[in-house]
């Protein structure tokens, strides 16, 4: 039905038993782009940022002989590879990640140039690119969040209800099916990847915050949150990681669950809905 | 108005494929290119980094302190970055006698300009701290610095009322030049100047400071990044303004790119 269903006059039964209703408000709608262009930024400017130290540690300093997680470079008898250290794993990723082919060269870089900003390595202009976008994020942020609490928007629509909750084994089967429903409510999976996204974001902020010395002078109780700067460095990267592996999930929901209907609502806020759905609403 | 002539769902992800490669190819020209101009550089990118100067402006009090660490907490390894030997005539000279020749001169806008011995600013009351050292490069250490707090040295030579800066001029040229802007420098505002854990440092994890982390003196300023905490300072110096010296934007890392504020 994906394809079919894209110009539909508004409140009127279609043939195929669908009507449209009106999902996201006008603040859900305009907040959300912007996110996606904010996080899209954060993420290669980010990357760009972790190139100057390409590995994790935890606690309130570097222990820089005992790194989580690390990117790096090393000669061997057949060539430089890149290798991929998590915890006691290694993985040779020589291409993508330790070693990667800058301007037709091997660079020794975490991430690879094509995945930062600017595609060269270059820290203090990553920075100004985070911080920008940062900024933009979080006001943007801060409007949504007030704006959901007060207007109600994240206690109506991405709060599970006990039924929600109840019914949440059949949700799973029904994605595992592939097969969707189109009602105005989320559905209860979609409220708990909502609200754990909007949760880890939060963490993801105050991991960010945590690593600058001057808020840590003004605000002390954020290095205990996250037990030191080391620790609140690889906790934002996992959040990152997180919010990633959210938006190619996302993406792919909305690519396959009916791609001119999700991205109808997400601009115009109209959706198509069964008109049977519309019915037991009302 | 109706638009039936929707594209199939697989040449709608094959176009779509196509055209992220195409346009994260264009993309990457277009944002190295706007990373390097100086007016994107200047007045959208640098947005950012104002917001947040004046953010920890507001949220940071005289008063506030970074925390300190207990002996336990030291690092084993404290990484030595930047300069770790500078190789200046003037330094080495004063490096092979032991610094017992070093002379900091502190002058500027100051009533009475002053010279003092490593053996004046050890005589003078001591502030020891361990503290965490953060570089803009990510990396954080834990280290134990003894010094002299600035704002003694700089209550003894007696700022003018036009002051409004603090200079601070090293002997490591950290990038080499011909027109001697490679040279490492540091400004600092009076707040963070006469802020009680600003020093002086002498010594380092309870020995003579040594030449890696900065001998025969170096600056602290817990609630910046490392970069601001200039190390082998041969003169420090009042000032009203530092668009004048060297690049024009108040110290070396400055000059290439990074936050003068730098809290974050």
């Amino acid at each position: 039905m994906a394809a079919t269903d894209a110009a539909l006059p508004e409140g009127q039964p279609h043939h195929g038993g669908t009507v449209l209703v009106r999902r996201h408000s006008g603040l859900v709608r305009i907040t959300h782009w912007i996110n996606v262009l904010a996080i899209f930024f954060l993420l290669i400017s980010g990357l760009q940022i972790f190139n100057a130290t390409p590995a994790l540690y935890i606690g309130q300093y570097a222990d820089f002989d005992h790194p989580v997680m690390s990117l790096t470079a090393k000669n061997t008898p057949s060539g430089p590879v890149g290798i991929t250290q998590i915890g006691g794993l290694h993985f040779n990723t020589t291409g993508l990640l330790g070693l990667s082919m800058y301007d037709g060269q091997w660079a020794a870089r975490g991430f690879p140039g094509w995945a930062t900003v600017p595609s060269y390595q270059d820290l203090a202009t990553g920075r100004r690119w985070h911080f920008l976008f940062a900024w933009l994020f979080a006001i943007n942020g801060a409007v949504y969040l007030i704006a959901g609490l007060a207007g109600g928007h994240l206690w109506r629509d991405l709060v599970p209800t006990d039924s929600d909750l109840l019914g949440i084994g059949r949700s799973i089967v029904e994605h595992a099916k592939l097969h969707f429903e189109h009602v105005r409510q989320y559905n209860v999976l979609q409220k708990l990847a909502y609200l754990g996204v909007i949760l880890v974001l939060i963490v993801l902020v105050l991991a960010g915050m945590t690593m600058s010395p001057g808020l840590d002078a003004a605000f002390p109780f954020l290095v205990d949150l996250f037990g030191g700067r080391q620790t609140a460095r690889t906790i934002h990267f996992i959040c990152a990681t997180l919010v990633v592996l959210f938006v190619v999930v996302h993406v792919v929901m909305v690519l396959i669950s009916g791609v001119w209907n999700n991205l109808r609502s997400m601009i115009t806020g109209r959706y198509a809905v069964s008109a049977e759905s519309e019915a037991h609403v009302d | 108005m109706l638009t039936r002539r929707l594209p199939s769902r697989r040449n709608f992800l094959r176009g779509l494929a196509v055209s992220a490669s195409a346009a994260v190819l264009a993309g990457c020209d277009r944002l190295d290119a706007l990373s390097q101009s100086d007016w994107f550089r200047k007045n959208v990118l640098h947005v950012g980094e104002d917001i947040n100067t004046a953010v920890q402006r507001f949220f940071l009090k005289p008063t506030s302190l970074a925390r300190e660490f207990s002996e336990a907490d030291i690092s084993k390894k404290f990484k030595a970055n930047g300069s770790t030997n500078p190789d200046d005539p003037a330094y080495r000279a004063l490096a092979a006698n032991n610094f017992a020749d070093y002379r900091l001169k502190v002058g500027g806008l100051v009533e009475n300009p002053m010279e003092f011995s490593l053996a004046d600013l050890r005589a003078m009351p001591a502030r020891t701290q361990i503290t965490r050292h953060d570089c803009v490069e990510g990396w954080s250490c834990i280290g134990k610095w003894t010094g002299v707090q600035l704002a003694l040295v700089l209550d003894k030579v007696k700022l003018k009322p036009e002051a409004r800066f603090i200079l601070f001029t090293c002997f490591d040229t950290l990038e080499q030049t011909l027109d001697d802007t490679g040279r490492y420098y540091e400004t600092h505002a009076l707040e963070d100047a006469f802020h009680p854990q600003t020093i002086l440092a002498y010594g380092m994890n309870d020995n003579v400071l040594d030449i890696p982390h900065g001998a025969p003196l170096r600056l602290r300023t817990e609630r910046t990044l490392g970069y601001k905490m200039a190390k082998y300072i041969r003169s420090i110096d009042a000032i009203d303004d530092y668009s004048k010296i060297s690049r024009g934007n108040g110290g070396f890392w400055e000059d290439r790119g990074y936050d003068w504020y730098a809290g974050i």
